[in-house]
């Protein structure tokens, strides 16, 4: 099956490995995978903060490349990018043409372990990760996407994986986009929480399928002296998060 | 003694001062953990399926109703007054409060007992009616701990939701001299005290309504404390205010509503009184008033209604259950929004009711995590409209005759730029790519070890953002390498490899 895979601009620039991972991911489950250089940002950025016209073109931009690459399914790893995708109907007004091919993309845009589980039917993937890991649902994974066991199912699959819940998993972390610097100190009294309850089960990693709500909590746990690690849920899957030695904090 | 609220425009100010505030942050905690684990409980109790079907039922009886609300509203109307109520019409807040203030005139009123009600709180009937000499009394519990306290709710069903009892021990100590190490229990007996005293003298009572019905021209009020009952029956005249959006069609629809509304907000299966009223008391020797008058009032919710997208917001029943569900709220609590409808629905809501210019923060004091619309039973898409009015805030302008023309919206000159910059470099691959080698060679400034800590003051001026960011939380630096160049370089040839080509062999 041939996969567009859209990594998503914050995967490309910030954390690539996880793009590399969702590669060796979707090819051990026989997909044949392709990426388009030419599709950039999603658009979300600027249509959550309420700039449709500069979204716009990114929505175009994106439907575009999906058109042009003649996969069948566009694949991303991030709910909420992918939210965003099921989203671009609304930039355009009933009649436009563009809102046809936007609902066309959106019926083919799966987030990464939605398609694994509910489109491929897989959920070994023989990876291995000797660790213990609590998972974070995402808001627009879980909310606009409704991931809620498929992640977990995944998960349960990885050989030596300790997967412990933390309370409140399907809580916000505070990152919310521009939100995070529009109010910091709130964005910051909301990740505490979660900050917390990632501390309450001890992990070695937290994991999650955005690495935008991963930035966010990485960044808390780092500040605040955290021994815990974050790691997108692909990198998991990809077998390519190493055991951690839990390092005692001086 | 009627508090007044922070201002609106300032969410910013006032949420950091809530945050700054650990006593009120443990109450919100505490109390909001309480409501979400009741809720779930008595959803369990339902049914999950169940519910969800409630739910859809709930919404097409609400949206069913909005699209004929006048129809609905004249049969209400004419219903209510064959069974000898006196219905009356308030186009504002302040048309509704010089009314009201006439009618308990009329009814030769020094002091008024009043049930809890938001729509009341929304045109600050309390201070209206104190402007014109009445003594004004809040009859449920929360409600006149906040009036004795001089503060506003900040919670639409739980109005002291951010006070400890320590707090209100101490209030009590205060005020009617209580003993300052009183428990609940007490505390409770010494309002009731008090508040039965002004129930034997009140001449007026007025109450919200949270259901009228418009086949019988019945309203519903729904309580726990007894508190409406007394209001609605003991002063020889009633007056209820309710919203124009506050109009079902059928009796039976309030079956649905009761089923959702105590469950959506406190976890109650139902709450402890619910007194369906029909036109004031028929028999002079009966309970209940003489006189019954019911005030509608628009309020600008006929704007909401105009519009497609925001009516949906017209559908709240008032239930709370979207407050204690947001992360935004829990940490916050209602006074930060500045509004009488705090939460991700205030944010809805006041900016319609205030001018999106005003309350412009609000529509993004959200991270839209979605947790609102997951709880809302009547499935608002609160995180949809908050979008729009998003949207509103940066794109729109007041469409003419509105009567927020005056209102400027906030120019948003630095983001407005930034969001320009940002769609130059995204539109193109070319300028994406190079603008992210620059950011890549810029970095070196500031990144340690692949992360960004705290910037000083000078960036923090040049660049807000990464000031914001950093302030509390590293920021992880952008890769040595872009996905797109390992994916040029390494990626893409293994899937060539693995189709049988070879990098240099070019496409079959």
């Amino acid at each position: 099956m041939r996969v567009a895979l859209y990594v998503t601009c914050l995967v490309d620039q910030v954390w690539p490995s996880v793009g590399e991972a969702a590669v060796r991911v979707l090819r051990s489950a026989g997909c044949e995978v392709d990426f388009d250089p030419r599709a950039t940002c999603c658009g979300q950025p600027a249509y959550n903060t309420g700039y449709h016209d500069q979204a716009r073109p990114q929505a175009r931009q994106w439907i575009e490349s999906f058109e042009h690459s003649g996969a069948e399914w566009a694949v991303l790893p991030s709910g909420s990018c992918a939210a965003m995708v099921h989203h671009y109907p609304r930039l355009f007004e009933r009649g436009d043409p563009w809102r046809g091919r936007a609902e066309a993309f959106a019926e083919r845009a799966k987030e990464l372990c939605g398609f694994l589980v509910d489109v491929l039917g897989v959920d070994d993937l023989g990876a291995r990760c000797p660790a213990r890991v609590t998972w974070h649902d995402a808001c627009h994974g879980l909310r606009e996407l409704g991931l809620r066991d498929e992640p977990r199912r995944l998960l349960g699959k990885v050989a030596d994986l300790e997967l412990i819940e933390m309370e409140g998993a399907d809580q916000c972390c505070g990152f919310g986009g521009t939100f995070s610097v529009k109010y910091p100190e709130l964005s910051t009294a909301i990740v505490d929480r979660k900050c917390e309850s990632v501390a309450a089960t001890d992990a070695d990693y937290v994991v999650s399928g955005d690495v935008s709500c991963l930035m966010q909590i990485e960044g808390r746990l780092r500040r605040i002296g955290s021994t815990t690690r974050a790691v997108h849920v692909a990198e998991v899957l990809a077998g390519m998060v190493p055991a951690r030695q839990q390092e005692t904090s001086a | 003694m009627s508090g007044s609220q922070l201002p609106v425009e300032r969410f910013d100010a006032n949420a950091r001062d809530a945050l700054g505030d650990p006593v009120l942050r443990g109450a919100l905690r505490r109390a909001t953990d309480l409501f979400g684990e009741r809720r779930r409980a008595a959803i369990d109790d339902v049914g999950a399926d169940d519910f969800e079907a409630l739910r859809d039922h709930a919404r097409a009886i609400k949206d069913a109703t909005l699209a004929h609300l006048d129809v609905h509203l004249e049969r209400f109307v004419a219903q209510a007054e064959a069974r000898g109520a006196k219905v009356h019409w308030a186009r504002t807040g302040d048309e509704a409060c010089e009314l009201l203030a006439g009618l308990c005139a009329g009814a030769g009123a020094k002091t008024v007992v009043k049930s809890k009600s938001m729509t009341t709180e929304e045109i600050e009937l309390g201070a209206a009616l104190e402007a014109h000499g009445l003594r004004s009394i809040e009859t449920d519990l929360g409600e006149w701990i906040i009036q004795q306290a001089g503060e506003v709710p900040s919670h639409i069903i739980v109005p002291a939701i951010h006070k400890t009892k320590a707090q209100i021990a101490a209030l009590f100590a205060d005020k009617l001299g209580t003993d300052p190490e009183a428990d609940e229990k007490a505390l409770t007996a010494a309002a009731r005290d008090v508040l039965r005293r002004e129930f034997a003298a009140a001449e007026v009572g007025i109450s919200g309504v949270n259901f009228a019905v418009a086949e019988t021209g019945s309203i519903l009020i729904l309580e726990n404390e007894g508190n409406a009952r007394f209001t609605t029956s003991l002063p020889k005249v009633h007056i209820a205010v309710m919203g124009i959006e506050k109009v079902v069609p059928r009796f039976e629809d309030l079956a649905v509503f009761l089923k959702l509304l105590p469950r959506s907000g406190t976890g109650q299966h139902l709450t402890s009184y619910q007194s369906i009223l029909t036109g004031p008391k028929q028999d002079p020797s009966a309970d209940g008033p003489e006189e019954l008058h019911i005030v509608v009032l628009d309020n600008g919710r006929s704007r909401f209604l105009d519009q497609a997208v925001t009516r949906a917001s017209l559908a709240c029943i008032r239930c709370g259950a979207c407050l204690n569900a947001c992360p935004v709220y829990q940490q916050v609590g209602g006074h930060a929004y500045g509004s009488v409808y705090p939460g991700p629905i205030g944010a809805v809501i006041t900016p319609q009711l205030v001018g999106v210019g005003k309350a412009s923060q609000l529509p993004y004091a959200s991270s839209l995590c979605g947790a609102c619309r997951e709880v809302c039973p009547v499935r608002i898409d609160i995180p949809a409209l908050l979008l729009h009015l998003r949207q509103e805030v940066t794109e729109g302008h007041e469409p003419s005759g509105s009567p927020f023309g005056a209102q400027r919206r906030p120019a948003k000159r630095g983001e407005r730029l930034g969001f320009r910059l940002w769609s130059f470099g995204v539109r193109g691959r070319l300028r994406y790519e190079w603008g992210s080698a620059l950011a890549r060679f810029g970095q070196r400034l500031v990144v340690r070890g692949g992360y960004v800590g705290k910037v000083g003051a000078l960036l923090s001026r040049l660049a807000p953002p990464l000031g914001a960011w950093t302030g509390t939380r590293d920021l992880r630096g952008l890769a040595p390498r872009s996905f797109r160049a390992r994916w040029r370089q390494e990626l893409r040839h293994q899937e060539l490899r693995r189709q049988g080509l070879t990098p240099s062999g070019g496409e079959r």
